[in-house]
């Protein structure tokens, strides 16, 4: 079961998310907008090349990830427990995980190991 | 402690930044000669990481350099070329050699450049990027190993103001100052309520976060269309491109643009000097900073030793 969990995983959440299986899903603070479809991978936030329509420097058929996100984090039903963490500082995405299911390293806290020099008090506090 | 940092954090004085031009070729002496240039006007210049995706000197290399020649290096670092152990060799090298300010970036994508086929790497993002030189700060690498003793960084970062989701924004400044960054370097912005609605979120949300907003001293009408229809992030509104074009001097309106986004920006709240691109490469930067009133400094005596 443990083995066929991430094929499970990836054939549910590719559809939904376009899930790219990074292994430690940050989904429920993104608004359920999965940064790892931005194509530079960011984690903390949109840069500063979205274009005036508020789509993607890179392609620009495609809405930007983190406007979509923004926007999703209001309109989306969500736990406001879940929008607190929007503006979380989300460490370097650990590469030992990809391909791995993110639901055992959610079970095991395995997603939440960060090297000894991430500085911890990385919450964020009042929304912001 | 770097100039910079005794700058913004002990004084009050206005100060003035800008970007070194890229180096391909030609040695030494054009370091020399562009240190001259911007010696009497700046207080500290970006040493760039291949700007807009295309491949330069090197960021440390030239910021050594810059340095050996009497002008105060901001070496900025953008996290598309290089994974983290790279990134964290950089500000370890830079601070071997002295070099303190840092400015930290996402940068353009590899598809703004001359080479669109390279690998991105994109290992860290500019938010993570700031937090670790910050943790060199406290004597550690990413890995935890010690740092010996610490670095002294005086970290800074860049912000798009008017970039959408513009809500968001000031979020994602105030988030890049939790992490670390001390001063912001802004992206040059066309639209001045959209820069005053940023930079009043930001004094209030985190008033101890430095702002430099760009000014840009751009030729006419054509270079303000490039940047409208080229630069990722910058919108130029059609209104403000058809002002210049239609003017009877262009070059004379441009400037005075540049000029009262200038006198707009220093306004303010939170805004502690501009960030100047100049792209003329005339007499007009000396104009605009005399408009401004910025008294040259005398060349470094470090520089006067070259010369």
């Amino acid at each position: 079961m443990i083995k066929i969990l991430p094929f499970i995983e990836h054939a549910i959440k590719k559809p939904i998310w376009d899930c790219r299986m990074c292994g430690q899903c940050v989904l429920h603070s993104t608004g359920m907008t999965c940064p790892m479809t931005c194509p530079k991978t960011l984690r903390n936030g949109p840069c500063g090349g979205v274009r005036e329509d508020g789509n993607c420097e890179v392609d620009p058929t495609m809405q930007c990830v983190w406007a979509k996100a923004f926007g999703r984090k209001e309109s989306l039903p969500l736990p406001q427990s879940w929008r607190d963490h929007f503006n979380d500082l989300r460490p370097p995405v650990d590469m030992q995980l990809q391909g791995t299911s993110s639901w055992i390293n959610l079970i095991t806290k395995r997603d939440q190991q960060v090297p000894a020099g991430w500085q911890r008090n990385t919450r964020s506090d009042h929304g912001l | 402690m770097s100039h910079l940092r005794q700058l913004l954090e002990d004084s009050n004085e206005k100060i003035f930044t800008s970007e070194f031009p890229t180096i391909d070729g030609a040695g030494m002496p054009r370091v020399i000669a562009l240190a001259q240039r911007f010696s009497p006007w700046f207080d500290a210049v970006n040493a760039t990481d291949n700007p807009a995706a295309h491949a330069h000197a090197s960021n440390t290399s030239v910021a050594i350099a810059m340095k050996a020649h009497g002008l105060e290096p901001i070496m900025q670092i953008a996290c598309r070329d290089k994974n983290r152990l790279a990134i964290q060799a950089d500000m370890m090298g830079a601070s071997l050699h002295g070099i303190e300010n840092l400015s930290l970036m996402t940068g353009d994508d590899v598809t703004a450049g001359d080479e669109p086929e390279t690998k991105r790497v994109f290992d860290l993002d500019s938010a993570q990027a700031i937090s670790i030189a910050n943790s060199l700060n406290g004597g550690k690498y990413l890995s935890g190993r010690a740092v010996k003793p610490p670095t002294n960084f005086y970290i800074g970062a860049v912000e798009n103001a008017a970039a959408p989701p513009l809500e968001y924004r000031v979020q994602r400044a105030v988030k890049k100052h939790r992490a670390g960054a001390r001063f912001l370097q802004l992206q040059i912005c066309y639209h001045p309520d959209r820069l005053e609605n940023f930079c009043r979120g930001v004094a209030s949300a985190a008033p101890q976060l430095h702002l430099l907003p760009t000014i840009v001293l751009l030729k006419g009408a054509r270079q303000l269309h490039f940047m409208n229809d080229k630069v990722p992030g910058i919108d130029v509104p059609l209104n403000l491109i058809s002002r210049v074009e239609k003017s009877l001097d262009q070059s004379e309106a441009a400037y005075e643009l540049a000029l009262e986004q200038a006198r707009h920006a220093l306004a303010l709240p939170g805004v502690r000097g501009l960030h100047i691109a100049d792209f003329r490469h005339d007499e007009t930067l000396a104009r605009l900073m005399h408009d401004l009133g910025r008294i040259p400094r005398t060349i470094s005596n470090q520089l006067q030793e070259q010369l």
